[in-house]
């Protein structure tokens, strides 16, 4: 029963100088869940990808049930029973489900008819034996996330993989979908499958993995049975310091009201309805979150309050910040009445990763007066404030080399865009989206302290998330959205009360956006 | 740093690998490539008319190299500089010879070239407003529409506007004419070598200040770089889409003034055909930097000349295989490169 089946030794991958494993050994035994955690940029995906055959390493060696194996290609990772769901999921929207777990296993010859039907009675058996519920025939376009992923997870058992590597399988999921699929694993696992399961979420490592390593900067810094660590501990480990998991949140004192949505229908250009009588309000010093699971409304409402909507769409009902009406304004008006946007997609929306760091502060507050010079900017001024948010929001990088952003780490370029938009002169609105998304713990505990900060200097904060802990922590009310209307309102004192046992308020909350 | 030296030697070698596959070809024509080489640096840049033979050539590249690379800016790629030029080339020359002959120089140039770069402009725009309002492809617009001014172009000449008996137009009016280098500082002696090289350079000039040192700029290559992060940013996309056509357009219109008001003082048909071509290759070796482009703009002028001093020996064509294996080895170094 526990035996190695995934062996390790000395493992180092590097790309130039740059090594994204550095002498990795790892030892994982056959019927377990083997929890990989590290921040970004770790090396949890190239360790994953030399398991997987998608990159061969530098130097070491890897052997798989006893057998040194040498991968040059997923393929035979896959022949060799290992298999992979990854981040983004890779079907076809157009196929059904029986048609995208068959796809590179047909059987049969080139022009042999497909042999549907046999397919999709062993499909709906391994599914029943590991509550795996999806209806074979329907298309993979109409299925939802969580199914998708179940249709994934599918895919490999129908081709009888006994080693099974997850990453980040939680990051699009509602958490009633998140147990859901933690019993699955927990199945499989009992069966004697082994699954290797790469996330930063330390509260899933602790809840369904019996083993866990912690990479930090591509070495592999520690690995433990899960029952012997605590969240701190991982977190210590993976940061190399002590980490507050939990900003301090002191009272709020919310003044008067800054936003007011309400009643507000919203119809996409294809004529769906996408929010529907939604009204909420939020006032100056408070923290208003929105909870809700992707595609509920959200992305809607943003383009909305950032004058981003689509020509053709129709907008009915009001939303207004200090009386003035947004829903007639173009994104340069709604940023000069001191409103600041940090859209959820950073790389694509709130940076252009080939500027310089000063260029991307400048990024959207361009025109202001204090940077311009003529027809140009202002160099000095542009210097010395550059200078001023490196400083404040303590961003880390070569600045004798001016590179550009790209060259910058996830966390610190995430931190360039909060303080331009928390600068941003005559704040009144701060709308966040999902603030913290791909940043390392380290960063986000810097991040969470901004944003309270800024609650406290009376500025009005919207915050979007998907991480319910982060809202539980931050918020001073909480919104649940579910199909473009607010089903729920959780009030200041609920929050306050439910912050004591927040696994019960997570599963409330769960309840009203699903 | 490592990857400026490698930008900057990507060019050198290509045309150094360009050089040696048409030494291959040289050899197979019985001529030793190295005697081909020299005489043809002797009749170029070895010689006082060569050089103004270049300086020439190397003006009009570098017009339609910027009106390839203005564009580029914004991620359009703008195939039109042919049709541009030509637009440009017939606006001058039309508003050159309708001029009364007393109107004093200053202002005769200034309205020919202001009329050249319009009706460059003019051409560009209108792919720029297709793209803008019906999301037309500028690739094929700008193709299309080189086409259309061709014919347009060609119906007026032959119809109304040519000289009885002849392909082009009636001279422009003396004071429209740009002077010579030669006859005000006595170089390039006999070489149509003109002002307009100024106008060039300090378009060159003018555009990377544009690009790099203004707001506008700024804006232009936010949107060509990450437009969806422009918008966010509350950046008007479209607005700088008409701008850098428009833009573009008015430098190839402006390339005409070389042939017309400095070179011919007229319009004859075929007068502008290839530099437009020419100039998207311009613009690609410099990597659509406006002061790189007079390097490149000058490689061309100079292969462009220095194959009509051998043509005797060997086939010119050799050097315009000489220019295209130079682009195509940019292309593969700079992919490789990533």
């Amino acid at each position: 029963m526990n035996d190695v089946v995934i062996s390790l030794s000395s493992i180092s991958r590097s790309f130039g100088e740059f090594y994204a494993n550095r002498d990795i050994s790892l030892d994982i035994r056959s019927g377990s869940i083997h929890a990989i955690v590290g921040e970004n940029g770790a090396g949890k995906s190239t360790l994953t990808k030399i398991i997987y055959g998608l990159l061969a390493p530098s130097s070491g060696s890897l052997s798989i049930k006893g057998n040194a194996v040498r991968f040059t290609s997923p393929r035979q990772a896959i022949e060799a029973g290992i298999g992979m769901v990854h981040q983004h999921f890779m079907l076809i929207e157009n196929l059904t489900v029986t048609e995208n777990i068959m796809l590179g296993d047909e059987g049969g010859s080139f022009f042999a008819p497909l042999k549907t039907k046999e397919a999709a009675g062993k499909i709906v058996s391994i599914a029943q034996a590991h509550g795996l519920q999806v209806d074979p025939d329907s298309l993979v376009s109409d299925l939802s996330v969580g199914e998708e992923q179940r249709v994934e997870i599918l895919k490999l058992l129908y081709r009888d993989a006994d080693i099974l590597i997850l990453d980040e399988p939680t990051a699009v999921l509602t958490p009633s979908e998140t147990s859901q699929l933690f019993a699955t694993l927990s199945s499989l696992r009992d069966e004697g499958k082994t699954v290797i399961l790469i996330t930063h979420k330390l509260g899933e490592v602790l809840d369904v993995s019996d083993m866990v390593s912690v990479m930090s900067k591509g070495t592999i810094v520690a690995t433990k049975p899960t029952a012997a660590v605590t969240k701190p501990d991982l977190a210590r480990l993976m940061v190399g310091r002590n980490v507050l998991l939990r900003v301090e949140n002191p009272p709020d004192r919310p003044g008067e009201i800054i936003v007011k949505v309400s009643d507000l229908n919203f119809v996409d250009r294809k004529g769906r309805k996408r929010l529907t009588a939604l009204s909420f309000e939020v006032r100056a010093g408070e923290i208003y979150g929105i909870a809700g699971v992707e595609g509920n409304g959200q992305s809607e409402l943003l383009s909305i309050l950032w004058g981003m909507t689509e020509p053709g769409s129709r907008i009915d009902g009001s939303i207004t910040v200090n009386g003035l009406s947004l829903t007639k304004m173009n994104t340069k008006e709604i940023a000069a009445i001191g409103i600041s946007h940090i859209p959820e997609n950073r790389l694509r929306h709130a940076v252009i990763k080939e500027f310089s760091v000063s260029e991307n502060i400048l990024f959207g507050r361009h025109r202001e007066h204090t940077f311009s010079r003529f027809a140009g900017f202002n160099t000095k001024s542009v210097h010395d404030y550059t200078k001023m948010i490196i400083d404040r929001y303590d961003i880390r990088y070569d600045m004798q080399s001016n590179p550009p952003l790209s060259a910058l780490s996830g966390g610190n370029q995430q931190k360039i865009v909060l303080g331009r938009e928390m600068e941003r002169p005559g704040l009144k609105l701060l709308i966040l989206a999902q603030p913290t998304r791909g940043v390392d713990i380290g960063a986000i505990e810097m991040i969470h302290k901004k944003i309270i900060q800024a609650r406290d200097k009376n500025i009005a904060i919207l915050l979007i998330s998907s991480e319910l802990d982060e809202l539980i922590s931050l918020s001073s009310r909480i919104g649940c959205i579910y199909k473009g209307s607010l089903r729920h309102e959780f009030s200041a004192a609920e929050i306050l009360k439910g912050r004591s046992s927040e696994q019960d308020l997570e599963k409330e909350i769960g309840m009203f956006i699903t | 740093m490592r990857n400026t030296l490698l930008k900057l030697l990507t060019p050198l070698f290509a045309v150094a690998s360009a050089l040696i596959v048409s030494a291959l070809f040289i050899m197979a024509t019985g001529r030793h490539p190295l005697d081909i080489y020299l005489k043809m640096f002797s009749m170029t840049f070895g010689s006082d008319y060569g050089t103004g033979q270049i300086v020439f050539r190397t003006t009009s590249l570098i017009l339609t190299g910027l009106a390839v690379a203005i564009p580029f800016k914004v991620k359009l790629f703008n195939i039109g500089g042919e049709g541009q030029v030509l637009a440009g080339a017939f606006a001058a020359a039309t508003a050159g010879f309708l001029l009364p002959s007393q109107t004093p120089p200053l202002v005769a140039i200034t309205i020919c070239t202001l009329t050249a770069m319009m009706a460059g402009s003019a051409v560009a725009l209108f792919a720029g407003w297709l793209k803008v309002r019906f999301s037309v492809n500028e690739v094929i617009s700008t193709i299309m529409l080189n086409f259309i001014v061709q014919a347009f172009v060609g119906y007026m000449l032959t119809w109304h506007f040519a000289v009885p008996s002849t392909v082009h137009t009636p001279e422009i009016i003396q004071s429209a004419q740009l002077p010579m280098f030669d006859s005000v500082i006595g170089i390039w002696h006999k070489s149509p070598a003109n002002f307009s090289t100024l106008f060039a350079l300090a378009s060159c000039l003018g555009v990377w200040l544009m690009m790099f040192k203004t707001t506008a700029g700024y804006e232009m290559r936010a949107v060509g770089l990450q437009p969806e992060a422009a918008e966010y940013g509350g950046i008007n996309a479209n607005r700088h889409i008409l701008i850098a056509m428009a833009t573009g357009g008015a430098m190839a219109g402006l390339a005409s003034t070389n042939l017309v008001l400095g070179y011919k003082h007229f319009y004859e048909a075929g007068l502008t055909s290839g530099i437009g071509f020419t100039g998207i290759a311009v613009a690609l070796l410099a990597f659509a930097n406006p002061l790189w482009i007079i390097a490149s703009a000058l490689l061309f002028g100079f292969l462009d000349y220095g194959g009509l001093t051998v043509n005797a020996y060997i086939p010119k064509d050799i050097f315009m295989v000489v220019q295209a294996i130079t682009i195509l080895m940019v292309l593969i170094l700079t992919k490789k490169s990533r």
